[in-house]
Formats: structure tokens, sequence, C-alpha cells
């Protein structure tokens, strides 16, 4: 796509592209948030930023950006002032390396998944920063919880994508997709569910966020947050969402392949990447819409007595299927 | 000097500086985050040195869950906010320690190495499954059953009852019984 620009200025061109993608397209989940969940509840959502309020998110970026950074007293300084930046660049690295179509990958490394996979198990470090250097015991509490919760998902969600790969044969994202074949959606798709509700845990979002349990210990770790800082914090969560949306776009759904045989080259297969992506993006909201909040021992037996057995079964049936078939 | 050699130096030195700070750290809170820091630059490292599939997982097995898990026991403790000061005795004995491992190592790296140097070849995934599912399989699954073994031991360790006997009368309630006096309230 690229050929004849040299070496550097490919590299600033990518990576500012990556980061325009970063900062847009959790805007866009965001307010695709506010109306959807407006809609579903039988009301309009806000109305008032723009026209049918689609500058809304930039509002409320520009308030934040105008409140005033308060550091707790008690707090652990340094620690607390940088935990929205351990939250938030792992998934700037993940979107670099997550492929939107054959060539529309920002840095193309042979081993892609495992490194998304890697980077975004960091960003819990954020929070359990958060949880501690508030010198709060909301924030303790909640960022207890975020741990425990992290680490107990983040097992099948690596086993889930490790039975995708199996399949492939390859840790390539590129090459998962190119191996994809329609009767994966069958084959794979207790992995598909394992893998859906370990991201949303990931994400501490609705029904697995008891980590920022409103109504129990006010919002977790991010209780003494302000201004950008906190912004810093949402734009983390959204930044999850697109990433795991994406990542199980590329892994379940084929990424940027379409119905047809010859669909899925050059922009055609971005289109189908951000509209699959788009979907799995809603039925993120949806369940935030549709569920309530799961108590903290219900959530650890899920992982461990559901997910885990299910993605382990998962992996048995993948490695007889490449045996048998491959 | 190559630009691979200035770029392990710089990762190195960080890696190195870190893991000073984290030990001379007297918060134990602040030693783990350091600790993060020192995992991410050797990961750093094995990177520069050609070897991406041992890096990534030093960051996913090191830093994303170890790390998390020395984090949450400290914050469950409450032990990481309280300054730790230790004994000259016990400075002197880590710093052997520390001292005579560094030996050991190097000597082993001289001996085997020799001062030259030695062409990068890190080996890409298939080369390391082949060696760890071929040649190294036997260690790799005693590894696996000893790992097993310890977890088993973890869980009957945490489930025993504290007096070591399994007395009925000693186990916590269930939670049945739990949601049922909760549903009996008004």
């Amino acid at each position: 796509m690229l050929a004849d620009v040299p070496w550097a200025l490919e590299a600033v061109l990518k990576a500012a592209a990556v980061l325009v993608a970063f900062l847009t397209l959790p805007l866009a989940l965001g307010q695709l948030e506010h109306k959807l969940m407006g809609h579903m509840q039988g009301r309009v959502g806000p109305m008032e930023a723009g026209p049918h309020g689609v500058l809304q998110l930039v509002a409320d970026g520009i308030k934040f950006a105008q409140k005033e950074d308060i550091t707790p007293a008690a707090a652990d300084r340094p620690v607390f002032r940088l935990a929205p930046a351990v939250a938030l660049v792992p998934y700037l690295v993940a979107l670099a390396a997550l492929p939107l179509g054959a060539a529309w990958v920002a840095v193309d490394v042979p081993a892609s998944l495992l490194l998304v996979l890697a980077v975004t198990s960091v960003g819990v470090i954020g929070t359990l920063m958060a949880g501690w250097g508030s010198g709060n015991k909301y924030s303790l509490l909640g960022g207890l919880r975020a741990g425990a919760q992290l680490v107990s998902y983040e097992l099948p969600l690596i086993l889930a994508a490790a039975s995708v790969a199996m399949a492939a044969g390859t840790l390539s994202l590129t090459g998962v997709v190119t191996q994809w074949s329609w009767w994966w959606l069958v084959w794979q798709a207790p992995a598909a569910v394992v893998f859906l509700a370990a991201s949303v845990a990931e994400l501490q979002r609705t029904p697995f966020d008891a980590p920022v349990a409103d109504s129990e210990i006010v919002f977790g770790p991010l209780t003494e947050y302000t201004g950008l800082r906190f912004a810093f914090f949402l734009l983390a969560e959204y930044a999850g969402m697109v990433v795991m949306a994406l990542l199980f776009t590329v892994l379940f759904l084929g990424g940027w392949r379409g119905p047809w045989a010859d669909a899925g080259a050059g922009v055609v297969g971005v289109l189908w990447t951000l509209l699959k992506a788009t979907g799995v993006g809603v039925l993120f909201l949806w369940l935030r819409v549709a569920w309530p909040r799961v108590r903290e021992d219900q959530l650890q037996r899920l992982a461990w007595l559901v997910l885990l057995p299910v993605a382990l079964l998962q992996l048995a049936v993948t490695g007889v299927g490449v045996v048998v078939w491959g | 000097m190559s630009g691979l050699d200035v770029l392990l130096l710089a990762v190195g030195l960080l890696t190195a500086g870190a893991a000073t700070l984290s030990v001379t750290s007297r918060q134990v809170l602040h030693a783990a985050l350091w600790l993060v820091v020192t995992l991410g630059g050797l990961a750093g490292c094995y990177l520069v040195l050609g070897a991406e599939l041992v890096a990534l997982v030093q960051l996913l097995v090191y830093v994303g869950a170890v790390v998390v898990l020395v984090l949450f026991a400290l914050m469950l403790t409450r032990a990481g906010g309280v300054p730790v000061v230790t004994g000259v005795p016990q400075r002197v004995a880590a710093g052997l320690v520390g001292a005579g491992t560094t030996v050991v190592l190097g000597g082993a790296l001289l001996s085997a190495f020799g001062w030259g140097s030695v062409a990068i070849d890190g080996g890409d995934s298939t080369q390391v499954a082949a060696t760890i599912f071929g040649t190294d399989v036997w260690p790799f699954e005693l590894l696996s059953v000893l790992l097993l073994m310890a977890l088993v031991a973890a869980v009957a360790v945490a489930r025993a009852p504290v007096g070591g006997q399994d007395d009925p009368s000693q186990r916590p309630d269930p939670p049945a019984e739990i949601e049922a006096v909760q549903g009996e309230r008004p």
C-alpha cells in the first residue's frame, strides 16, 4: 500500500493513523451507547449538543478538561497520578497490532495474537494502582475485586483464543483470518461464547462490573478521580471495548472476509471488519442494558466452574478436529 | 556498537535500575510496582535479542498474572503502605546471596560462551514449539505435573479447616442457607 514512502515517514503515518483511530473509535462507541441505551429504555438520549446529540461526548471532554485536577491528601501521589496512563497505553499498543483488513494493519508481527493478549493483560495494573493509590477504602475494595476478577477471567480468555490459534495453526491475526472458514462459526462457537463472557469481565462492564459497583463501593478504584485523569480511565474502558470487539471479530467472525468469495479485498474488507465489530460492540452495550450485576462469588463461580471447563473442552474438540481434518 | 547493542544496553540499564529500586524501596507496594518495570524491561531484553515468544509470554505471565497476584495479596494484608525496615545482618546476607548468584550465573555464561560475541538466534515460535514438545518434552511434562500438584495442594490447604480435622461442624455454612436466611427478612 505504501511501498514508495520512506521507512520513517511510513512509521510516523501509521502511528498517527492508530492514534486517530484510538481517539475516535471509542468516542463513536460511547455515543452509540448513549443513544442505544436511551432507545432501549424508551427515551431519546442526549439531544442538545450538535444535531441529534452527536457532539455530546466532545462536550463531555471539554467539561472534563476544565475540571480541577484533585489529588487526595491521603493518596500515594506518584502511583495515583500514573495509574490512568498505565490503564490507557496497553490498549493503544493493542490497537496498533489489530488488523482491519488484509493490508490494513499498523504493525504486522508474527505473534500478534499473543502480543494483543499480553499487552491488554497489563492494563489491570493501572486499576490496581488506582485502587491502592487513592488512599480510600472503597477504592481499595474495588481494586481488590478488579484484581481477583481479572486474574480469574484471564485464563478462559486466553484458552478460548488459543483454541482459534490451534485451529488456524498460527499466532498471527492476519493468518487466522486467512485460514478462517464459515463452519468455524459452529466449530468454535463454545470458545466464542467463553471469549465474549471473559472479555466483558476483563472490561469490568455489566453484568461483571462488581469492581465499580456504584451501590456498594461508590465507583471502586475510580472514586477519587476527577477531570482529565477520570476521562482517561473512561477512554481506557471504551478503547478496551473497541479492542475486544475487533479481536472477537478477527478471531471468531472472519475479520474482513465477506459472505461472497471475492469480497474482503481493500476498503470493502475494512468496512466488513468495522461492521462486524460494531455488531459485537452493540452486544456489549445490550448486555449492560439487559442484565443486572452479578455478585462477587457468582462471578468467580462462573469463571472457574463454567467458563474454564468449557474452554478446556473446546481445546480438546479443536485438537481432535485439527488432527482429523488437518 | 550497532543499534541493537545500544538498545540492549539501554533496556538492560532500565531493568537493572528498576530492579535496584525494587529491592531498596521502603514501601512494599512501591517495590512490587518497580518489579513490574523490572519484568517488563526483562521482556524488552528478550525482544531485543530476538526471542519474541519468550518476551510476550514473560509479559503475559509475569506482569499480567504473577505481579497482579502479588499486588492483590499486598492490598489484602494492608502491608503495602507500612515502611519496611530491615536489619543490617539481613541486608548483608541478602547482598551476599545476590552477589553469589551473580558470580555463579556469570561464571556459567562465561565458561559456556567465552568473551566472544554470539550471533542472535532467538528462534520463532515454531522452533520453540518443536523443542518443547520434541527434545524437551519429558522435563516439560514433569514440570506440568509439579505445577498441578502444587495447585491441588494449595486448594487442599485453603479448604482445610483451622483445627486440621475435617469436622463437618467446623465447615463454613453452605451458601444455600445464607440465601434462605436473607430471603426470610421482611
